[in-house]
């Protein structure tokens, strides 16, 4: 019999989170808080733009959040938590200091090795959608050299609810960087533009045959991004996108995150639009 | 000695032993004395149903069952399975199943549903917690004896199985025959001290019960083969018997409860008196639930129960065999017998989606 024949050691059980420690908490806005952690082995997380990790605290659960930072090899890494549910909820109440449980990276990410070099890079974001993107974003401005024009199209629900504002700046100051914004419903004080984000695209000054469009935001915003960027002519392509959807186990088994036949915490959460155009529950 | 033959009296008495040895869970009859407080028990004349359950004597033992009321799944796949331990908010700890055991009674539809989910919890991400079980378990089968009412089976190619069984035991006349086909299986029967080796008429027997099984076990006729289901399906996406089913479903999930081959699952914590250490498990969960696909914030990806419904189908029917090359149905007919409104019926759904719109 198989009695002994294997131990608990020798056993990687990609169930099991390990620990991490917050190192930096900023309030952003209302809903939202800003963490960096680091994983208490000190390894690097080794992730992808446009990965995502689960979250632990034990005796509350789990939650799946993307990385916002750039890999850049450093011990640390930036998640951006909005407050929906028990997770969140407990997680805006930590300190500096706290411990937290941290499993992956997990998923596919946005193609900044294999498809983007050399090419323009339209960047489109609807409110939270913007922590993940943040992620490629930065890492085409520390390899600025790599790639060409970028575009960043962001829009918010409204002024107080922008994220990463100063960055904003930053971003527009870059070479060859062009950032529009735009909120759904303006405040006093708001001289930017109000309208949908979509509205940010008809005109825009872009070279087809050398873009791609990286999306992420939620899940209505999909659509109508993806008519207006063929109506100017962008093909399925060249468009990328991170689909939300309730991501679980990470390991491709417990379901909750499958579109059809794939299960988006490995196929996706970033997927390219020609290779879900026949996925019917997709967008 | 690979196939052996033992009498009824020698049966039970290996029974009996294997029980002395190990933890043994056996097909039993699970409406007489296990009435609730209130519950009419069940008298003569009644329908004997039939569980998987701790087996203390082999006299309890009914190999001639028809299907148990639930899979044996649970022995794999508990509803709640503890997998990790914490003692503080970023401890964890990870808990394995230890102890060996003895699966007494598997039909052959049964077996082949376990052995897709071995495949499906060892390829991608090896799930230790799954395997750990699995590899703790010996499986001893047996031939149907007694058609259930519903069964299909024999339909999806799955009346006769061998893969997977460590010993698989075959009522011929007044003995069964039992068949190791593991080195586990072989020496489990190694103790059968009264078995006879079986001889070139018991074994011409054996082949009668499964071109019998194979006609017997198709209480519904399935108009397609089964390795055509996922290119039917192909072109069903908007067959209107989907929506015409979906609008009877009271997403109560009996269809994913009872079926040997749905496994997804919730994780959720509990703390311990102290709120500081506890545990993490699994526990079932189905898709036909109505905030299976809901995320954080409330928006459900699968909202309408056409969309659940038919997610269902197109797992067992085309996104699972993809990934396995194999039907994700094996014919028990177990989701016919709970649905309560009659609309959990796989066969009858392939055959009208063979007809025209």
């Amino acid at each position: 019999m198989m009695t002994n024949s294997f131990s608990n050691f020798s056993r990687r059980d990609v169930f099991r989170p390990e620990p991490a420690t917050l190192k930096r908490v900023r309030k952003m806005t209302e809903m939202e808080t800003f963490f960096e952690l680091q994983l208490d082995s000190n390894r690097s997380l080794g992730h992808k733009p446009g990965q995502f990790v689960e979250v632990s605290l034990a005796g509350i659960g789990e939650a799946p959040i993307s990385v916002s930072s750039a890999p850049t090899g450093e011990s640390t890494f930036e998640l951006v938590v909005r407050k929906v549910g028990n997770v969140t909820n407990a997680l805006h109440g930590l300190k500096e200091g706290a411990k937290v449980g941290i499993r992956g990276p997990f998923g596919t990410s946005f193609p900044v090795d294999s498809v983007m070099p050399g090419k323009d890079i339209l960047f489109i974001c609807g409110g939270i959608g913007l922590v993940p993107v943040r992620s490629a974003i930065r890492h085409v401005l520390n390899n600025r050299s790599a790639y060409g024009r970028v575009t960043v199209l962001l829009g918010t629900k409204t002024p107080a609810e922008r994220l990463f504002v100063d960055e904003l700046d930053q971003w527009r100051a870059s070479p060859n960087v062009a950032l529009y914004e735009t909120v759904d419903s303006g405040a006093v004080g708001w001289k930017g533009k109000v309208g949908v984000v979509t509205t940010l695209i008809p005109g825009l000054p872009l070279d087809l045959s050398r873009t791609l469009a990286l999306i992420c935001g939620p899940p209505v915003m999909y659509k109508f991004v993806i008519l207006e960027l063929k109506k100017v002519g962008m093909q399925p392509g060249a468009i990328y996108m991170s689909l939300e959807r309730h991501m679980k186990c990470g390991a491709g088994k417990c379901g909750h995150c499958q579109v059809n036949h794939l299960y988006m915490c490995q196929d996706g959460p970033v997927v390219r639009y020609a290779d879900i155009l026949t996925v019917p529950e997709a967008i | 000695m690979k196939i052996a033959k033992l009498s009824l009296n020698a049966l039970d008495k290996w029974v009996d032993g294997l029980i002395a040895g190990r933890k043994v869970f056996g097909v039993q009859v699970k409406n007489d004395s296990s009435s609730l407080p209130g519950e009419v028990s069940a008298g003569s004349g009644a329908v004997e149903k039939f569980a998987f359950t701790g087996l203390r004597n082999a006299k309890d033992l009914r190999l001639d069952y028809d299907v148990t009321l639930t899979p044996p799944k649970s022995y794999f796949q508990p509803p709640c399975e503890v997998m990790l331990k914490f003692a503080s908010p970023s401890e964890f700890e990870s808990v394995f199943a230890e102890e060996e055991f003895v699966l007494l009674g598997v039909h052959p539809y049964d077996m082949a549903a376990i052995n897709q989910m071995d495949k499906i919890f060892s390829t991608g991400e090896y799930d230790e917690h799954y395997m750990a079980r699995r590899k703790k378990a010996v499986i001893i089968g047996v031939d149907v004896q007694t058609p259930s009412n519903n069964v299909f089976a024999a339909c999806m190619d799955m009346a006769v199985v061998k893969r997977g069984f460590d010993i698989l035991l075959t009522r011929i006349g007044d003995s069964y025959l039992a068949e190791a086909l593991t080195d586990k299986g072989t020496a489990l029967l190694k103790n059968a001290t009264d078995a006879q080796n079986a001889n070139a008429a018991g074994l011409a027997l054996r082949e009668k019960v499964w071109e019998k099984n194979r006609k017997l076990l198709r209480r519904h006729e399935l108009r397609v083969a089964p390795r055509d289901i996922p290119a039917l399906l192909e072109r069903s996406y908007n067959h209107p018997v989907w929506e015409e089913k979906a609008k009877l479903c009271f997403s109560c999930g009996s269809c994913n409860l009872v079926c040997p081959t749905c496994y997804c699952f919730d994780v959720r914590d509990e703390f311990h008196w102290d709120m500081r250490g506890g545990e993490r498990s699994r526990v079932w969960d189905g898709c036909m639930l109505k905030d299976f696909a809901t995320v954080a914030g409330g928006h459900n990806f699968r909202k309408k129960k056409l969309e659940r419904y038919r997610h269902r189908y197109y797992r067992k029917g085309k996104y699972v065999p993809d990934k396995i090359g194999e039907i994700s149905c094996v014919g028990c007919g177990r989701c016919i017998t709970v649905c309560v409104t009659k609309i959990a019926q796989p066969v009858e759904i392939y055959n009208r989606l063979l007809e025209p719109k």
